[in-house]
């Protein structure tokens, strides 16, 4: 049996699946963003309320495997309080560190959805030269997964 | 689409006496012998989307390369005329094995996608027109949908969508009122790699043929475990794998009949597809040669014309018998697993393939899971994205079975599934 595989299901994961805290939506998100992973069919979507640059709360929502529901549950834990430019620059040595656990190149993709997604969220507001606290919910203009 | 729940009643004698040639068989596949890690034996149950390959298919690759490694059709020395005479001899088994009239009929492709597009884009760009329709069904692969839809896109023919019934079976009362003479094509699987549904091909050539439409056969899930006799079938093309009927990746077939393939223009220009060159123009080589521009790949077209042998002799009488028993097993077996749903036919009219969803399981974590037994099932939508949100689900986990797998690894499978259900599944 392997060790590599309990550590991905152990119970910790398991909660973060099955009972987040941050599982849900926010009442008015300043920035969202949802996509897919095409080739599994994992769906994360991440709403964000920001303050002066700083995320000051943050929601997922979406179906999926363990990995991809887990990650997103703790970067949500992870990115509460934090400076939006620090969260752009984390990446896989965060989101693995996050997990606790190591993982293969499919299953990797499947643990970096949600920082993609929330990334991508939290571009919206510089792109279009918004100062986060306007920046409107963006439902309407969110680019659908191309794949 | 019906989920099938009824209670088993098991009879294996008839797979157990099946086995003991099976048990035979597997002694030609090398990879049946090591471990996933140590002290987990594989247990392969993913021959939808790749075979295995017998130790005869292996070395014939290698023979290739230690004795005729040369290009065809140009050299005038000894392993030239060689390498040459193995990649046609090849073409002739092609021929013999699918009952082509002529080995002119196949053409050498890199597989069941390449076959299909050559298809489409050189058929269809000759032959549709704005008005003009093609048919798939509800159930197909990308592979032989996408180049459909790209194709009547260019050429302003419409693509109509062929329906399911509730047991996920081709809807031929659909099928009827689909057809007219405005259908130019009929593309369609000759076997679901998801449901396992078995498309009933004799009658689809027979209202597709009488409608004046042509008819393309996907066998990429059918021929290595029927076969195809494409003169008792009366389709116009067929295409197929060799990598998934014991042969190596990189090589597969297009059979089209002789009077379409003459009237097609090339789809690749270059080397080896020209009779006359000049520095303005060219006149095109003969059918096939004329599809397959560039060095083809010589020693996959060999070594598929040894899993053909090899094949043969297992016989596809014996593959079927056992297909059939070891499937409605598995059917059966599957459904002590809680939550599990099977979705599809009935265990009596479906290929060797068997997908399901657990409740409450993402089949990613199934199939990582069940990987800790050795146990190696596809999970995902199996490149069959329109049918997955037909079933309304976005990825299901999926078990196929060949000629070498046994009634215990379906029990590994089980035995694995129920683990997986213990362990992850929390009831809320």
């Amino acid at each position: 049996m392997s060790g590599f595989d309990d550590e991905i299901y152990r119970d910790e994961l398991l909660d973060h699946y099955y009972s987040s805290p941050r599982r849900g939506r926010l009442e008015q998100p300043d920035v969202a963003f949802e996509d897919e992973n095409p080739l599994c069919g994992d769906r994360v979507r991440v709403e964000v309320k920001l303050a002066n640059g700083t995320i000051e709360d943050i929601r997922f929502d979406g179906d999926g495997c363990v990995i991809s529901q887990a990650s997103a549950s703790l970067l949500c834990e992870k990115a509460v309080g934090k400076r939006v430019e620090e969260v752009n620059r984390w990446g896989v040595k965060e989101v693995l560190q996050f997990l606790g656990i190591q993982l293969t190149p499919v299953r990797l993709r499947c643990a970096l959805l949600p920082l993609k997604v929330l990334q991508v969220a939290l571009a919206i507001p510089e792109k279009k030269g918004w100062s986060s606290a306007e920046s409107p919910r963006s439902d309407s203009d969110e680019p659908r997964c191309a794949h | 689409m019906n989920e099938r729940t009824t209670t088993p009643v098991r009879d294996t004698s008839e797979l157990n006496q099946l086995e003991e040639r099976v048990r035979r068989l597997r002694t030609d596949f090398p990879i049946l012998a090591r471990e996933v890690r140590p002290g987990v034996p594989l247990v392969y149950l993913d021959t939808a989307a790749t075979s295995l390959k017998p130790v005869r298919v292996i070395e014939a690759l290698a023979e290739h390369y230690r004795q005729r490694s040369a290009n065809v059709h140009r050299g005038i020395y000894a392993i030239a005329e060689e390498a040459t005479a193995a990649y046609e001899a090849a073409r002739e088994k092609v021929a013999r094995f699918i009952n082509a009239r002529t080995p002119e009929e196949v053409v050498f492709t890199r597989g069941t996608t390449e076959s299909i597009n050559l298809v489409a884009l050189s058929w269809g760009r000759a032959n549709l027109r704005a008005g003009d329709e093609v048919i798939v069904s509800e159930l197909e692969h990308h592979a032989n949908l996408v180049p459909w839809q790209q194709i009547c896109r260019q050429t302003g023919a419409t693509l109509r969508h062929l329906r399911l019934t509730e047991d996920g079976e081709l809807d031929l009362d659909h099928f009827r009122q689909l057809l007219s003479e405005r259908t130019k094509m009929v593309a369609v699987s000759g076997g679901s790699n998801v449901l396992g549904t078995i498309p009933p091909l004799h009658e689809i050539v027979r209202l597709a043929h009488e409608a004046g439409a042509l008819v393309l056969v996907d066998g990429a899930q059918s021929v290595p475990h029927r076969g195809c006799d494409v003169q008792a079938l009366g389709c116009d093309f067929l295409a197929f794998s060799g990598h998934k009927m014991c042969g190596p990746e990189g090589i597969g077939v297009l059979y089209g009949r002789r009077e379409l393939l003459e009237a097609m223009p090339p789809l690749y220009t270059g080397g080896e597809m020209v009779k006359k060159v000049s520095l303005t123009e060219a006149r095109w080589n003969d059918v096939p040669w004329k599809f397959e521009a560039g060095t083809p790949p010589v020693a996959m077209a060999v070594a598929l014309g040894t899993a053909i042998d090899y094949l043969s002799e297992i016989g596809f009488s014996f593959i079927e018998a056992h297909e059939a028993a070891i499937t409605r097993y598995a059917y059966e077996r599957l459904q002590e697993v809680p939550g599990l749903r099977i979705w599809g036919p009935p265990a009596d009219r479906r290929g060797a393939v068997v997908s399901f969803s657990i409740d409450g399981l993402h089949p990613h974590d199934v199939a990582q899971f069940v990987d800790r037994f050795g146990v190696a099932v596809r999970a995902g939508h199996h490149c069959a994205q329109p049918l997955h949100e037909l079933l309304g689900l976005r990825a299901t986990t999926r078990a196929s079975f060949y000629f070498y797998n046994l009634a215990e690894e379906v029990d590994r499978l089980v035995e694995a599934l129920q683990e997986t259900v213990r362990k992850l599944v929390r009831r809320l």
